[in-house]
């Protein structure tokens, strides 16, 4: 095995491993900067020795041994976080026990639900939105720091620097590593599924940049929602977004044109969906339901996106489906910005003077200033009802507002067309 | 990236009887957990077990003309008793995945890996256009 060869292998290794070695590190030492950094060590020992030896047969385990030695040792002399070794010594002075054997126990058992604290650990509210985003994708996507800093398209120092911030917030809180219970855990679940959804946004519909998606970002988010639907089974919501977060990922290769430049759903091409996606979508969709208790937020956007993935063509779409859905959504998660999908979907079921009626109301709402797609969505509707001047302005305005390079090329052709239209 | 781990059929994936009983209980519960391993890690996209080839058959091409031939078919390790479909980040990591992948036969057995093509792969063509519309893309 060439050098190049071990290291990749061992990046792969990381990306399956690191989240549960963190999170059983994590328990150990009760600090997440202290578990981070031993792991960090058992990856340098790692690509010390592996390119010699090879991988060896359970690397998860080889990583797990390496980091307990040094935690062990950092233990020993007393350098772990002072209120920790203060647990961990009392227990291990009263049992007069090895401290070896109290870590392995405590490192055997409840791998899954080691994960499941680490989750929701790195997306305590203490934190800002930013550090969570970051540390999740770190702590538990295996991510690398500028991996993160070039999916967010900032630079690598800023993104460093968060998580220092992250895990000292974090200890200066001194956040319990544990599951939330009782009336705390829908707050906090529902915590953990912005941070992950967010995440898939960024990639889903890039705010700024050049590229109007990136893919990797996606697959990330999907990657870490299947991981926590597994871990809390029994969470409609959390299975509703895994479906939305299905569904929306099958429109990927259809999103975007060979130059790079956005697709809107109706005009995408459906053959090009992704139906293994659909499928599971669609599946993770029923067993949110079979769990009962009606839609929540998410999974009414994923029943949403289910009406469109049932739909062959565009004409099929339940329309009138999609607008009950929304009148739902707007019920429990009151929006402006769930007010304009909605007149979307009004549009296309009464027809485009329903939907600018609603639109037209939305205009002065404070919150919807300079988001682009309020314009963009009344350029659409006027445009439809043949008004072209009017509807070209919005497209400009539209445009104007857009931080996404690819999408302001869209709206540009479309205020174009609608001035050659007027003529 | 998509990889679909190819488990190769053996003289006993391709016997009539059902692969159930004392014997194969070990097996399944490896596969079990394998896959639960999968599954928890947010990789495994379906995962699948087939028939033996008594079951299937053949249609043989030559000169215009089409033959079918009914199986069993000969060269156990020739044939493909099952798949696991699994998507992740590199090349690297399904070769990790696949390393773990536990033995699937009850003597010796044999897996491949193949990557999945993804229909952008083969660029513009009207025939690929054509299979986009098939619910295959």
């Amino acid at each position: 095995m060439t050098t190049s060869d071990a290291h990749r292998a061992i990046d792969a290794v990381w990306r399956i491993e690191s989240a549960k070695l963190i999170a059983g590190l994590m328990r150990m030492t009760g600090d997440v900067g202290t578990a981070e950094d031993l792991a960090q060590d058992a990856l340098v020992a790692a690509l010390e020795r592996w390119p010699e030896s090879g991988v060896p047969d359970n690397p998860g385990a080889w990583l797990m041994t390496t980091a307990k030695h040094r935690a062990i040792d950092l233990l020993r002399r007393g350098k772990l976080l002072e209120r920790k070794h203060e647990e961990l010594g009392h227990e291990v002075a009263a049992r007069q026990e090895s401290p070896e054997r109290d870590l392995d126990a405590a490192l055997d058992d409840h791998v899954g639900d080691d994960l499941l604290r680490l989750m929701f650990t790195a997306c305590h509210p203490v934190l800002s939105t930013e550090a969570r985003t970051a540390l999740t994708l770190r702590l538990l996507g295996g991510l690398a720091t500028d991996e993160i800093a070039r999916a967010f398209l900032v630079p690598k120092a800023t993104i460093a620097q968060r998580i220092v911030r992250a895990k000292r917030t974090l200890a200066a809180a001194r956040v319990p590593f544990e599951v939330p219970r009782g009336t705390e855990l829908a707050a906090r679940l529902s915590s953990v599924l912005e941070v992950i959804y967010l995440i898939f946004n960024e990639g889903y519909a890039a705010t700024a940049g050049d590229d109007w998606m990136r893919p990797a970002l996606c697959e990330d988010a999907l990657r870490l929602g299947r991981i926590l639907a597994e871990l809390v089974p029994q969470e409609p919501e959390v299975l509703g977004l895994v479906a939305l977060m299905e569904i929306q990922s099958s429109r990927s290769p259809a999103r975007v044109g060979p130059s790079g430049e956005p697709i809107l759903l109706l005009d995408q091409d459906r053959g090009r969906w992704d139906h293994l996606l659909i499928r599971r979508g669609l599946a993770a969709l029923e067993r949110a339901e079979a769990l009962g208790g009606g839609y929540g937020p998410y999974a009414l956007q994923a029943a949403i996106a289910a009406c469109h993935a049932r739909a062959r063509t565009p004409d099929e779409t339940d329309w009138t489906r999609i607008v009950a859905l929304y009148d739902a959504l707007a019920q429990l998660q009151p929006s402006p910005v769930v007010d304009l999908n909605r007149a979307v979907a009004l549009g296309m079921a009464f027809g485009p003077a329903a939907g600018l009626e609603v639109v037209n109301t939305l205009t002065s709402e404070s919150s919807l200033e300079g988001y682009h797609l309020l314009p963009a969505v009344r350029g659409d509707l006027l445009a439809k009802l043949g008004r072209f001047a009017e509807a070209g302005a919005e497209f400009e305005r539209a445009a104007s507002l857009t931080r996404n390079t690819r999408e302001r090329t869209l709206l540009l052709e479309r205020a174009a067309r609608a001035h050659v239209d007027r003529r | 990236m998509r990889f679909m781990i190819i488990v190769k059929a053996t003289k006993d994936s391709e016997t009539e009887v059902m692969p159930i009983g004392p014997a194969w209980e070990p097996l399944f519960a490896e596969m079990a957990k394998y896959h639960e391993e999968l599954q928890r890690a947010g990789v495994l996209l379906d995962a699948s077990g087939l028939q033996p080839s008594s079951k299937g058959w053949r249609i043989k091409y030559s000169g215009g003309k089409r033959t079918v031939i009914d199986g069993p078919f000969a060269e156990a390790k020739e044939l493909v008793a099952g798949y696991t479909l699994i998507q992740v980040k590199s090349r690297e990591e399904a070769l990790e995945w696949a390393r773990r992948f536990p033995n699937p036969a009850l003597e010796d057995g044999e897996i491949e890996v193949r990557q999945l093509y993804e229909l952008d792969d083969f660029g513009p063509s009207e025939s690929a256009e054509r299979f986009r519309k098939m619910d295959l893309a």
